[in-house]
């Protein structure tokens, strides 16, 4: 890893930078500026100091929606890692099939996430759904339009279905790079199936799975459009994730001041967890 | 005798997983090819009436199949631009070390992990002040947020497979970087650039928020054509049907190609 040092290598990262700049720069830069500053309408603003920082860190209704976001995360990744794996180690390892496999799991990733919405919203309806009807007919009480239980349930078995697939592939290509050499020394061990997973398969996957916690964890952790679609952030406040919230203070009922807060709020949260998550990345590179 | 055994319990989980997959999308397009009558009438698991006619309202009525060509448009434009910026970009961080460049790197990251949600209302004040709201180039600029980093790392992590060694025998040989660079370079990291057009795609083409803030009429994605609608009737199921089919065609159809780098992609060019 020793490059040569060259400095007028920065222009060639010039053209990103100006972009980017465009894309995320200016646009935080406002929400800075509205972070700070009250209004009355007619673009007259008002130096509020960190009022609206200390107004949303004490806000009930975003501490209840940051409980709600944790808990959600937490239980995505406590079924979707797991699974993934076992998933991972039963996937055909070449030939056809493999291919055929591979394809089909990753259909649900390149769906658009408001039509999974729509997919899982048609699906769970009782009146025209399959899973819907079909619990119905097994006499469960079942509408995630009432219940924030069902809610709850609809919007995590959506997201096990659309994005187990990722932790399974990542997984998988963790699995390929293991050298056939590996198992055969574990055959003449007579090692177990268990002490295979435990001693060959896991570590050598380490690097993967770090990568598809944190990926999980930060996708579910600012998941919007789906729960959006299927149940509106409802019944009540329910399903009322961060992003959800955030963004009917914003553009619902056009609260910059906190809006903005809120976002540089969450926006640090999701630096810090990048900040892991290049760690790990960076370091995984460096040891190969 | 227990490896049969093996392989059988895993066809067994694999062949209940995928059915886990797909029964939810096959009732999308058992509900397409259904009249409205069929779908709230009668319940049955598959059409007993095939009819096309859902994909013919949506492929004859303008404010439909304009949503598709408003949200191709933009992502094709998103994906051109990314690629542009990030294939200079990727090859300084593959190769070189300079001022600044891990953070430079990791502040890309942060780009990629940000939430769309943050930045909605700051994009939509940006794109009406310069006079770009509802635009599709304002879709695209504003989806390089978190395309062009995604480009810069799944292309970076294609580049440094390359050996550093056929840069400096080209250049020895005469090449000038920009010649070098399209002739030599670039056929090398064929697949690598075809994996990050494949994943800025795919990703500009399933983001919904951005698309839907910055679009009103000119350049509405289908995406956003597809919740008015569930709002407005909620009636018209067979036709919502049909359009979410065809939103999923595009990706459905170019995934076989980059099959055996849906791993590496997703995860950001690091597997």
């Amino acid at each position: 890893m020793d490059k040569p040092v060259n400095n007028r290598a920065w222009f060639l990262v010039l053209p990103v930078l100006v972009l980017v700049a465009f894309s995320a720069v200016i646009p935080l830069m406002t929400v800075v500026n509205y972070s700070v500053q009250d209004t009355f309408g007619n673009n007259q603003f008002f130096w509020n100091g960190l009022g609206w920082f200390q107004e949303v860190l004490e806000s009930d209704r975003i501490h209840a929606a940051l409980g709600r976001q944790l808990l959600f995360s937490a239980i995505i990744l406590a079924i979707e890692i797991p699974l993934g794996i076992f998933i991972a180690l039963n996937m055909p390892k070449r030939g056809f099939w493999a291919s055929l496999v591979l394809v089909l799991m990753a259909l649900p990733l390149l769906i658009p996430w408001n039509v999974v919405g729509t997919i899982w919203q048609v699906f769970g309806r009782v009146d025209i759904g399959l899973l819907g009807h079909t619990l119905a007919a097994l006499g469960i009480d079942y509408n995630y339009v009432n219940d924030p239980f069902d809610a709850w349930a609809t919007i995590i078995v959506m997201d096990v279905w659309h994005w187990t697939s990722l932790v399974a592939l990542l997984c998988y290509a963790g699995l390929q790079s293991i050298p056939d050499a590996y198992y055969q020394a574990a055959r003449i061990d007579q090692a177990s199936r268990w002490g295979v997973f435990r001693f060959i398969e896991l570590p050598k996957m380490q690097g993967v799975l770090l990568i598809a916690v944190l990926l999980r964890f930060m996708d579910s952790f600012m998941i919007y459009t789906e729960p959006f679609v299927v149940t509106g952030g409802g019944p009540g406040n329910a399903t009322t994730f961060l992003s959800i919230d955030l963004v009917k203070m914003a553009i619902g009922q056009f609260d910059l001041g906190p809006a903005a807060a809120f976002s540089l709020i969450y926006f640090l949260v999701i630096l810090l967890i990048s900040w892991v998550f290049y760690t790990v990345m960076t370091a995984q590179k460096d040891t190969p | 005798m227990t490896a049969r055994r093996a392989s059988i319990g895993s066809a067994v989980v694999m062949t209940l997983y995928l059915m886990f997959l797909l029964v939810p999308i096959y009732w999308l397009v058992n509900m397409s090819l259904k009249t409205n009558a069929e779908i709230t009438g009668t319940f049955s698991l598959y059409p007993l009436n095939p009819t096309l006619n859902n994909y013919r309202v949506i492929l004859t009525d303008p404010s439909w199949y304009m949503g598709y060509v408003n949200s191709l448009i933009y992502v094709v434009m998103n994906t051109a631009l990314s690629l542009a910026v990030a294939l200079p970009a990727a090859y300084a961080f593959s190769r070189y070390r300079f001022l600044g460049d891990k953070h430079l790197f990791f502040w890309l990251l942060t780009n990629r992990m940000a939430p769309p949600a943050v930045f909605a209302l700051p994009f939509f004040q940006l794109y009406s002040a310069v006079g770009l709201f509802d635009t599709h180039i304002a879709v695209a600029l504003a989806h390089c947020l978190f395309n062009v980093p995604l480009a810069v790392w799944i292309l970076e992590g294609f580049m440094s497979g390359v050996p550093r060694e056929i840069d400096e025998t080209a250049y020895i040989d005469g090449y000038s970087f920009p010649r070098f660079f399209t002739r030599i370079f670039m056929p090398l990291i064929a697949s690598g650039i075809g994996v990050a057009a494949f994943f800025c795609f795919m990703f500009s083409w399933v983001e919904l928020l951005l698309s839907r803030t910055l679009t009103s009429v000119n350049a509405k994605p289908i995406a956003a054509t597809m919740t008015r609608t569930v709002s407005a009737s909620g009636l018209d199921w067979g036709v919502l049907a049909a359009a979410g089919v065809l939103t999923i065609l595009p990706g459905a159809l170019v995934i076989w190609f980059v099959r055996n780098y849906i791993a590496k992609g997703f995860a950001l060019g690091r597997v």
